[in-house]
């Protein structure tokens, strides 16, 4: 079997940024929606080719065991997302929150941010990675403002200055890093290539390098949404269309954290260099607690789930920075778990909120009566997202937490308080939501529940038995981020 | 002889910057700021092309002009219509008053300064004092967003920002010119952003005051 004519490289930016330009141009919502779900599907399958090419790195791009699985992730719940996003647009339209100029705008500007986070996750320039995630940050904004209302235009503008705050750092951090590598590697573009970088990277000068990571960790730490730099999460995910809320939480933040990943690992050859792992345990640490006070004051149902999108990155920046092949695993299966269910509980939402016609917890109650389908599952998004037993997300917190204990009992205990705090704020606003006494609309809805389904059933699947192919593969990726 | 003369005026205009950057921090009205930006930017330009011709880079003197003719001219003019359309060229409200900023700029100056002379030793003087006086700029950036209400002068204060990036970026001898063309570039497009808002937010509540715009927040209780 021959693929020589098929680059899946060439093909998960080619399709997302020709798709991106054709719907511009193309009218009408049936086929622009179903074009926008026809693309990304395309993308995930290009995707998925990735795994059977060979791994390959050239001046600009690179592809290896690490970022194949990201790509993949990204692939799939954009495609997923690009399903319910479909038959969340079109009741937009009927309702006019829309209109047909601002919906070709929408599709044009999804495909751009599949491109801009395909494209960071397998660049192999450090200059090339950081426009990538600008380029991210700007589509982003443009959607989260797309409604036009006041508090989506503050949404949008406080994400755009905190958004470029953090870029700007980044780059400066990046530029160190150039500074840095420049002295051994050379002048000109190797000195910005990953690959040389993480070769080279034990003859750096160790205290650049450390100011250098403290920058990109505050700019990069931004965009995952890490306290206290957190501030635009909960309005950009409150205030935009759902279907970019599921993929902000599901993917952008990930994106992010996958670029400091990077650098901690290049940080990681040089012996003189700080621990970026402690800084990454603080930080995360922070964030989850934090997170978890604050959801107990959350009126709104999405704000109150961007909240805990804080607090399970907060988790998984916490078990990257532990570091080792055992919290590696647990944190590579946490963000997988988590992109999935938290855009799972996204799509729920954004069809209650369609049905309802409000965000506010306290109008939204007794869902399992009124609409059993989308009750149960959403109810089941919570308590997968809870971490509770025997789904997927209570499997990586475990894992979490014992191979904390065995290493820093005094950490663990805090992350264990964390958690159950968030677990308590979530149970306590999702009863008022499954069983309270219903209230506002019964309409029924003609959404389709798919999306929603088979992320959970996944979710559910991965909490019961990770295939052994999986659990290798993991592991594998696991052991070579350190 | 030749190296010290390029030294010294590299540290001059990277100075100056600096310096430029303290004028703004203390413009109480919003066309003396707008003024003073364009003349960071010019002094920006200097600097650029005084490193283009130093370290015989050609393709640098296209970031020196993209400096002079986007950020020096352009985006002044702009702004200047952007003010009298809105009709709010009186006073800025500042958030802290003009002298806690000001020693607030000059901890974060000193504190540049500290951090960027102590890492790298070894390294080439004039990239680390480059990168010393870069940071500041970058700092006095941030510092300007956060101590204004307004929303034009916090987009100034971004852009000096910016330009502090440019002059890092420009200093680290040899960085490729991919990452400068990007770095102008969006600094076009994000103008570009803030302009729609601008004018959105304008249309919407008749004031570029962010304060007005706190109010909305979706969280009532």
């Amino acid at each position: 079997m021959s693929f020589a004519w098929f680059n899946p490289i060439v093909a998960i930016l080619a399709i997302p940024a020709g798709a991106a330009i054709l719907l511009t141009l193309l009218p009408g919502y049936r086929l622009t929606s179903r074009l926008n779900v026809l693309a990304s599907f395309l993308t995930f399958v290009s995707a998925l080719a990735l795994f059977v090419t060979e791994r390959h790195s050239s001046q600009f791009f690179l592809i290896d065991d690490v970022n194949i699985g990201f790509v993949t992730l990204t692939t799939f719940v954009a495609f997923t997302t690009s399903v319910f996003s479909a038959s969340y647009i079109g009741h937009e339209l009927e309702t006019g929150r829309l209109t047909p100029t601002y919906l070709r705008f929408y599709h044009a500007m999804y495909q751009a941010l599949m491109f801009a986070m395909n494209l960071a996750l397998v660049a192999n320039n450090i200059g090339l990675m950081w426009v990538a995630i600008e380029m991210a940050t700007l589509t982003t904004v443009l959607m989260v403002g797309i409604y036009r209302t006041p508090a989506a235009l503050e949404a949008a503008w406080k994400y755009f200055i905190l958004g470029s705050v953090g870029i700007a750092l980044a780059l400066f951090g990046t530029i160190l890093v150039y500074v840095a590598a420049r002295a051994t590697v050379g002048e000109g573009l190797d000195a910005m290539q990953w690959t040389t970088l993480v070769a080279h990277a034990s003859s750096f000068d160790s205290a650049l390098l450390n100011v250098a990571f403290v920058f990109l960790l505050l700019g990069y730490g931004t965009k995952v949404g890490l306290a206290p730099l957190h501030a635009w999460l909960p309005d950009a995910h409150a205030e935009g269309p759902t279907p970019i809320s599921a993929v902000l939480s599901g993917l952008l933040l990930n994106v992010a954290l996958y670029a400091l990943l990077r650098f901690k690992l290049m940080l990681a050859t040089n012996t003189g260099a700080i621990a970026t792992g402690s800084l990454m345990v603080a930080m995360g640490l922070l964030s989850l607690i934090f997170a978890s006070f604050m959801l107990y004051r959350r009126r709104d149902i999405k704000r109150l789930f961007a909240y805990s999108s804080i607090e399970h990155m907060g988790i998984i920046t916490f078990a990257f920075g532990m570091g080792g092949p055992l919290a590696n695993f647990a944190a590579l299966l946490h963000m997988t778990m988590h992109s999935l269910t938290k855009s799972a509980i996204f799509f729920g939402i954004g069809h209650v909120a369609q049905i309802k016609g409000t965000q506010k917890i306290a109008d939204i109650r007794g869902l399992t009566e009124t609409h059993p389908i989308l009750g149960w599952g959403l109810l089941l998004g919570v308590v997968a997202i809870a971490g509770l037993p025997p789904l997927g997300i209570f499997m990586s917190e475990f894992l979490v937490v014992t191979s904390t204990f065995a290493r820093e009992p005094a950490l663990a205990v805090l992350l264990v308080f964390g958690i159950l705090l968030a677990l308590g704020a979530l149970f306590l606003r999702a009863n008022g939501v499954a069983f309270g006494e219903p209230c506002g609309s019964r309409a029924p809805s003609g959404a389709s529940y798919t999306p929603m389904y088979a992320h959970l059933a996944l979710v559910a699947m991965a909490g019961i038995y990770l295939p052994p192919p999986i659990v290798a593969w993991f592991q594998h990726v696991a052991r070579l981020l350190g | 002889m030749r190296h010290d003369l390029f030294f010294d005026v590299a540290h001059l205009l990277a100075g100056g910057l600096v310096l430029m950057s303290f004028l703004m921090l203390y413009q109480d009205r919003l066309y003396a700021l707008i003024n003073v930006f364009a003349g960071h930017a010019i002094v920006l330009t200097l600097s650029v092309a005084w490193q283009a011709y130093v370290q015989d880079a050609p393709h640098l003197y296209v970031t020196a002009f993209i400096a002079l003719g986007f950020k020096a001219i352009i985006i002044p003019i702009a702004l200047h219509r952007i003010v009298e359309r809105l009709g709010i060229h009186r006073e800025i409200e500042t958030v802290l008053n003009i002298g806690l900023t000001m020693l607030g700029g000059i901890g974060l100056v000193a504190l540049s300064v500290v951090v960027m002379l102590r890492v790298a030793p070894g390294g080439d003087p004039l990239a680390r004092e480059d990168l010393a006086f870069a940071l500041s700029v970058v700092l006095l950036g941030l510092l300007m967003m956060v101590s204004r209400r307004n929303a034009v002068s916090q987009v100034i204060g971004f852009m000096s920002l910016e330009n502090g990036l440019i002059l890092a970026a420009t200093g680290a001898k040899g960085m490729p010119l991919v990452v400068e063309i990007s770095v102008a570039f969006s600094v076009l497009i994000a103008f570009i952003v803030i302009g729609i808002f601008l004018f959105r937010i304008r249309e919407r509540f008749d004031t570029v005051d962010i304060q007005a715009l706190d109010s909305f927040r979706g969280e009532i209780e």
